[in-house]
């Protein structure tokens, strides 16, 4: 492990690698931080420049934006009650208020310290995690791969979902219909592509991407436009008030903090669960371990409600890197979009890249520390210039993030019918989105969607064809089991609360 | 009978199933292929059976509303606007080239979402694509093709 992360030091240590930490952070807390604009978005919108970057780079520059993107979610939580992303809702209950008693700039403050603090510790998590795991999923054989991918694509839709899981699920059959289109990768038949010679290839992921999340997001702010809720939110910039936290807040924070970062680690561990999750349950968790005094306080201004879901949505970041180093499967639709630009770098993640891309894998999480630093020093002391980013009007903004849409496709393939393509999926996203159709999943099964049918394939051979591979294997049989139980509670949910 | 708009999305998402099921079924596979275990229209038959059985549980099942969408406060002149600029964009940008073509489409969109800060429009459409270019190919090495700026000879 000392060799590794020696490596991992290294490469993240370079004068290029310091650099995109500090520019992912930087560009993340500012697309972050607008309303509506989540880390998929930023992240999305980073492919086109790491084009021209070698792997590890292009993967710490997109680490770098995650947090920044958390971080800055966090901040017109708290200045405007209104969360960049779902992970930084709960940061709203107790940093809102904060704000509206004249001190923001204490918020803030509160809110980087946790987050720096979480991040920091998940990812000690993840140093001692990644590598053990790693090791055992070497283990894992295709039916083992295939029940855990129907597991992370269950969880995603129970999670991300807001209790419609019906919905979320035909958006992964949707994901899973747009990953068919092109060559079958052991036939070379090609499927799905009507004698267009453009589909041959498949849909290109970072199409999917741009389409079903910058572009549609930005298209959903246009078409909201008007929406008088959406309208009334102002903002007072001038008054942040101080950023210095007393020693009472300190010890305050000193309580919430370990548990809150071990919670939101496990939390981010865990297939489609993620920071929106962990921070609720750090929340509510927080709120049960305080004594009465305090409990009284939350949702009023509490330096603990503030700091509970802060860290938590930070520590399962880190996370939910995990599955995605250790297995090759994305959590959540965030390292999702990773996965696929990892992919487009020809990097297959999962228990091998331990032992043949020893620079991604540890610079990787080197970077992490690095990019904590950067978030705390960089971003704290601007906080109060970067929050001016939320008063850019939609009238530059929209265009500009049109603009790197087209442009990162454009970049890709030279031809204007992957633009084509890219406007109608992002318009048909955009009136699925309006009605609370769901974009994670859709993402996660694109990703996933190649993968699956592979394992499957190898499954069902090896099996002749049999369903046996579903529970011949234990390793199997339990992912399956969890997988029933997770489509049963949300059965089971759905009638409760009918009745 | 009045039909809500998540049960007409899960109706389009029946009948894309069964189109898609149906195509399935009809990919052509390699004679030897055809009785395997697994062949090229295995995964997607079940994605088309898993899509008709999602898709009718929406439709039949009671619905919990979850998204009230209104209509009167959705701003439908403005996305046809920036769709109708964004199509043109996409149709030109292979014959005018990636500079002039995405230029004019900033400005343009700018414009026609209300914007009338003529010189800031322009610094954030003209000077801003020169420097991105700049940043792409010139910087970071990503080649970024241009016929027109390749013509007079701004581009190699």
């Amino acid at each position: 492990m000392i060799e590794g992360i020696l490596i991992g030091l290294s490469t993240a240590l370079s004068l290029t690698n310091i650099l995109m930490v500090m520019v992912g952070c930087f560009a993340g807390t500012i697309i972050g931080m607008l309303p509506g604009l989540g880390p998929m978005t930023a992240i999305a919108l980073m492919i086109p420049i790491t084009y021209g970057f070698d792997p590890s780079t292009g993967l710490i520059l997109m680490a770098g934006v995650y947090y920044g993107a958390v971080f800055g979610g966090s901040t017109s939580s708290i200045l405007l009650n209104a969360p960049g992303i779902p992970g930084t809702v709960a940061t709203a209950f107790d940093g809102y208020p904060m704000a509206q008693q004249g001190k923001a700039g204490k918020a803030l403050a509160i809110a980087a310290y946790s987050s720096f603090a979480g991040g920091t510790i998940s990812a000690i998590f993840l140093l001692v995690a990644a590598p053990s795991l790693s090791k055992v999923s070497l283990a894992f054989r295709s039916p083992d791969y295939f029940a855990l991918m129907i597991l992370g694509l269950t969880a995603i839709s129970a999670f991300s979902s807001k209790g419609q899981f019906l919905k979320a699920m035909m958006m992964v059959v949707l994901g899973l219909m747009l990953a068919t289109v092109g060559q079958d990768s052991l036939s070379d038949i090609t499927r799905f592509t009507f004698n267009n010679m453009n589909l041959t290839d498949g849909i290109s992921f970072v199409l999917i991407v741009m389409a079903t999340f910058a572009m549609s997001e930005a298209l959903t702010i246009i078409f909201r436009g008007k929406d008088p809720n959406r309208a009334a939110k102002q903002i007072s910039l001038t008054e942040l008030g101080s950023i210095k936290v007393n020693k009472e807040e300190t010890i305050k924070m000193a309580k919430t903090i370990p548990r809150s970062s071990i919670l939101g680690f496990l939390i981010g561990v865990l297939p489609g669960a993620g920071a929106t999750i962990a921070s609720f349950l750090a929340y509510g968790m927080e709120r049960n371990y305080v004594n009465e005094e305090e409990k009284q306080k939350f949702g009023k201004g509490s330096v603990h409600g503030l700091s509970a879901p802060e860290t938590a949505n930070n520590a399962a970041c880190s996370g939910s890197f995990v599955p995605l180093l250790t297995l090759g499967i994305p959590g959540s639709g965030t390292t999702a979009v990773m996965l696929g630009a990892l992919l487009g770098f020809g990097i297959q993640p999962g228990p091998r890249l331990y032992q043949t891309n020893p620079e991604i894998f540890w610079s990787v999480i080197m970077s992490m520390y690095i990019g904590m630093v950067v978030l705390l020093i960089l971003n704290l002391p601007l906080i109060p210039y970067i929050a001016r980013i939320l008063a850019v009007p939609r009238n530059y903004l929209i265009p500009l993030i049109l603009f790197f849409s087209v442009t990162g496709i454009y970049l890709m393939s030279f031809n204007n019918f992957d633009i084509f393509l890219m406007i109608g999926i992002a318009v048909v996203a955009t009136f699925l989105r309006l009605y609370d159709f769901p974009m994670p999943p859709l993402i996660l099964a694109f990703v996933l969607g190649g993968l699956m049918e592979e394992t499957l394939r190898r499954s069902l051979l090896i099996s002749d064809g049999s369903p046996n591979f579903l529970w011949d294997r234990p390793i199997t049989l339990i992912i399956l089991l969890i997988t029933i139980t997770i489509v049963g509670w949300q059965i089971f949910s759905t009638f409760r609360k009918k009745n | 009978m009045r039909i809500s708009p998540t049960k007409f999305i899960s109706l389009l998402f029946l009948v894309l199933s069964v189109f898609y099921l149906y195509t399935a079924y009809n990919i052509q596979v390699f004679a030897f292929d055809e009785n395997a275990p697994f062949n090229a229209r295995t995964f997607p038959i079940y994605l088309g059976w898993a899509g008709i059985i999602l898709s009718s549980l929406k439709i039949i099942l009671p619905e919990k509303v979850t998204a009230e969408v209104n209509h009167k406060h959705l701003d439908y002149k403005s996305i046809t606007y920036l769709l109708i600029i964004s199509l043109i964009y996409a149709a030109v940008i292979l014959k005018i080239g990636y500079f002039i073509s995405t230029s004019l489409f900033l400005f343009a969109s700018y414009y026609f979402l209300g914007e009338r800060r003529w010189g800031l429009m322009f610094i954030l459409s003209f000077p801003f694509v020169a420097a991105f270019m700049y940043l792409l190919h010139g910087l970071l090495n990503i080649y970024l093709r241009d016929p027109f700026l390749k013509y007079i000879g701004v581009m190699g």
